[in-house]
């Protein structure tokens, strides 16, 4: 069996962490750079074992209370969004993520520092810094985050990601307080995003995709077809009012919602004027 | 695409992580890293050995370097290829492997990487006479513009598909259908996608063309002037007046020159349409998906009232049959000179038979044709440029997936491959969106290590046999398509 694995990307700036099914990078800035790497590392490499001691209870949609760091960090994050049926899985990505980052700020000297699990983003911001990360339905691209900003945590859930959704979002970020809680929003709020019954969107139980998905016999989406502009804006504004309910109770910031070509913003999304991006 | 394969028996466990999924047949784990492909836990990405000893399109083996007896390295007959190399961008550092392997006693170095393509596309050529669009026409895939119909090819119908304008230049969703559109393509899958103001068409490398829900079968014999040279002789005695529909040169066996030789009489047909030379005519209808790729459904409404002076009499019989002998009539003129449907005489079937039998089966044909320019040649050598003179100068031989990949002259480094001789599941994509394709630079280690390369990056294909590379030990082997060349 494989165990965690640690190494520099290309820059020699990012540490990539992978173990099963997580990848993670991580970049820090600050004098205390190399000693957070280092305890971010070690903290990796027992991560995925707490989870998979719990995993049953992860899966559930009820249970006791969970014992791990992470799995905590999962029930605290899903809680308030009872009685919507969820599994503490809905924010495992976004937790994972937390988990790591409070390691790297477990030490002085830290200024900035991020842990992107696959797309689902905890940072730390010292006081004065801002972080400029790229949202990749945005209009703009870029978004910018101060420090005195109350968000810490960005993710993104919907089509063509690791997880099945029940609903029809190419994507759906979401900025919120914690990269868990984001986690959690973002893939209710990609589940409100749908035309139910619509005959262009196949669905499949989740179990004949994924044997051992926490969704069950539930119905997530395999494909969509093309839909009609009045289609796409009905299925946005059902995703924007679920968004404009969470950020009513302090929930989210925002969030970033986009199908097929169009997109819709509930709260303020601080962005950057667009920028030339260089590709090959 | 909405058609998953999906088995729920046969739960296997994965034991390649902590997670130990259960995983079904035909599923992939948690990961999307490792899959049940017929009861056995696989790599879904794993690097592939090209053996050249196994089959034509043989079966795929996973090779574990405890299973390898060490025998299988046999110079030519292994070699390694991008597919599941892993890759960098942009390449900052040496491509995942660098192959050493003897080949004919020299010591050659062949340079492996998944390359991600910002700049690619393809181009298909479909071979089929029936209209498909206009030139310029917009290509869409699930409504969404994916490219163009271009210049049209003899017998064939040329679509130009992706690129970076369709990549990364239009909307997000665009460019998302466009990347999913070129990887099913290069993949041999079937793509189903219509014309603006023309056909809806499934594509598939390898397969026929359907068209508009009908499937094409032979593509046509040459144009209907060409028709008529070929087999003029063979009507000689057997009719009085032949014509081959067509899209482009609708011929006259009677006005022809190739009927002139022959010494045939004038009949006094009168074709509508612009006649170029004698017995040639264009246009004599509108592009479509009737007889000969034009809008005709009944043949008689290209023709004008019949002229006795010139020759037209009652009982002259007239066979017209389109380029690839799918449609014909045989008629007869009534006492007023106009002509009456009748029964094929058996004299003439075979020469109907014998159009539709030099008709070469239809098929459609993908190459994938992109630019290997930019940060990537970096991963083969230190002096970019220097690899780019090396494969002008065919020292350095470049292959996708050990195919021979056809090298553009001028600069750069533009190559286009016919993706059926490509290993299964060659492509893959980045969300940028861009298609990753292997891709593999051959050259004698001599000639490698003069163009600046990372000679103390390279290792010998038993090392990578024995240890894999950065992103993972998994290899498979699989035969290659054909000889290569």
């Amino acid at each position: 069996m494989q165990r965690a694995q640690a190494a520099w990307l290309p820059c020699g700036r990012r540490l990539h962490l992978h173990h099963g099914p997580i990848d993670m990078i991580l970049g820090i800035d600050g004098t205390g750079r190399d000693a957070a790497f280092r305890r971010a590392a070690r903290r990796f490499d027992t991560l995925l074992d707490e989870l998979v001691a719990e995993l049953p209870r992860l899966r559930a949609p009820h249970g006791p209370r969970p014992e791990g760091e992470t799995a905590r960090i999962m029930a605290k994050a899903t809680a308030p969004f009872a009685p919507e049926f969820i599994t503490l899985m809905a924010a495992v990505a976004g937790a994972g993520a937390e988990t790591i980052l409070r390691a790297i700020c477990a030490g002085p000297g830290i200024r900035r520092a991020y842990v992107n699990n696959g797309g689902d983003i905890a940072f730390h911001l010292a006081h004065g810094e801002r972080f400029d990360a790229a949202i990749a339905s945005a209009p703009s691209g870029l978004i910018r985050i101060h420090a005195a900003d109350p968000v810490r945590g960005i993710a993104t859930s919907g089509q063509g990601g690791r997880s099945h959704s029940l609903g029809i979002a190419d994507s759906v970020t979401v900025l919120a307080h914690s990269a868990a809680q984001a986690d959690a929003a973002a893939t209710l709020i990609a589940n409100a995003v749908d035309l139910p019954g619509h005959p262009a969107i196949t669905r499949h139980p989740a179990r004949e995709i994924a044997a051992e998905s926490d969704l069950g016999e539930r119905l997530v989406t395999t494909a969509i077809g093309p839909l009609t502009q009045a289609e796409i804006a009905r299925a946005l504004e059902a995703g924007r009012a679920r968004a404009a309910t969470f950020r009513r109770k302090g929930l989210i910031v925002a969030a970033h919602l986009t199908l097929q070509g169009t997109s819709i913003t509930e709260g303020p999304l601080p962005q950057l004027q667009k920028e030339d991006l260089p590709h090959a | 695409m909405s058609e998953r394969r999906v088995r729920p028996e046969e739960k296997i466990r994965c034991d390649a992580c902590p997670v130990m999924c259960y995983i079904a047949e035909g599923q992939v784990g948690a990961c999307d890293r490792y899959a049940n492909e017929g009861g056995r836990i696989v790599r879904c990405d794993p690097l592939t050995i090209l053996d050249r000893r196994l089959e034509q399109g043989g079966e795929i083996r996973p090779f574990l370097a405890s299973e390898w007896d060490g025998q299988m390295l046999g110079g030519e007959d292994l070699f390694v290829s991008g597919v599941g190399s892993g890759t960098t961008y942009p390449d900052y550092k040496p491509a995942p492997f660098i192959v050493s392997r003897e080949v004919e006693g020299a010591d050659f170095i062949t340079v492996v990487t998944e390359a991600i393509f910002s700049y690619c596309g393809v181009k298909v050529k479909i071979d089929t006479d029936r209209h498909l669009g206009h030139e310029a026409a917009t290509v869409r895939c699930e409504g969404e513009a994916i490219g163009h119909v271009t210049t049209s090819e003899y017998g064939s119908q040329m679509l130009s598909l992706g690129g970076v304008e369709h990549l990364t230049g239009g909307s997000k969703s665009e460019g998302r259908v466009t990347c999913d559109a070129l990887l099913r393509l290069c993949n041999r899958e079937a793509v189903e996608l219509t014309i603006d103001e023309g056909a809806t068409v499934v594509v598939q490398a390898g397969a026929a063309p359907i068209v508009d829900g009908q499937r094409e079968e032979r593509m046509r014999v040459g144009c209907g002037s060409a028709t008529i040279g070929m087999f003029a002789a063979q009507w000689q005695g057997l009719v009085d007046e032949v014509v081959v529909v067509d899209d482009h040169i609708t011929g006259v066996v009677s006005e022809h020159q190739a009927g002139k030789v022959l010494g045939w009489p004038d009949t006094g047909i009168r074709i509508k349409g612009r006649r170029s030379t004698p017995g040639r005519y264009f246009q004599v209808a509108e592009p479509g998906r009737g007889w000969g790729g034009t809008d005709i459904e009944d043949p008689l409404t290209i023709l004008n009232p019949w002229l006795a002076k010139k020759g037209a009499h009652p009982g002259l019989t007239l066979l017209m049959v389109s380029t690839t002998g799918e449609q014909w009539g045989y008629y007869v003129l009534d006492d007023d000179l106009v002509p009456r449907k009748a029964e094929l005489p058996e004299a003439l079937r075979p020469s109907v038979d014998l159009i539709s039998e030099n008709c070469e089966p239809a098929l459609c044909t993908v190459m994938f044709q992109a630019g290997a320019g930019g940060s990537l040649r970096s991963g083969v050598t230190k002096n970019p440029v220097a690899l780019t003179r090396s494969v002008q100068a065919l020292k350095t031989r470049v292959t996708c997936g050990g195919a021979p990949a056809y090298v553009w002259p001028g600069g750069g480094i533009t190559l286009m491959v016919d993706v059926t001789q490509m290993p299964d599941g060659s492509f893959g994509y980045v969300p940028t969106p861009a298609l990753v394709a292997p891709l593999e630079f051959t050259l004698s280690h001599a000639d490698y290590r003069a163009l600046g390369g990372h000679d103390a990056q390279v290792r010998t294909v038993a090392d990578i046999l024995e240890k894999g590379g950065e992103y993972g030990a998994a290899l498979r082997a699989v035969g290659t398509r054909k000889e290569q060349g």
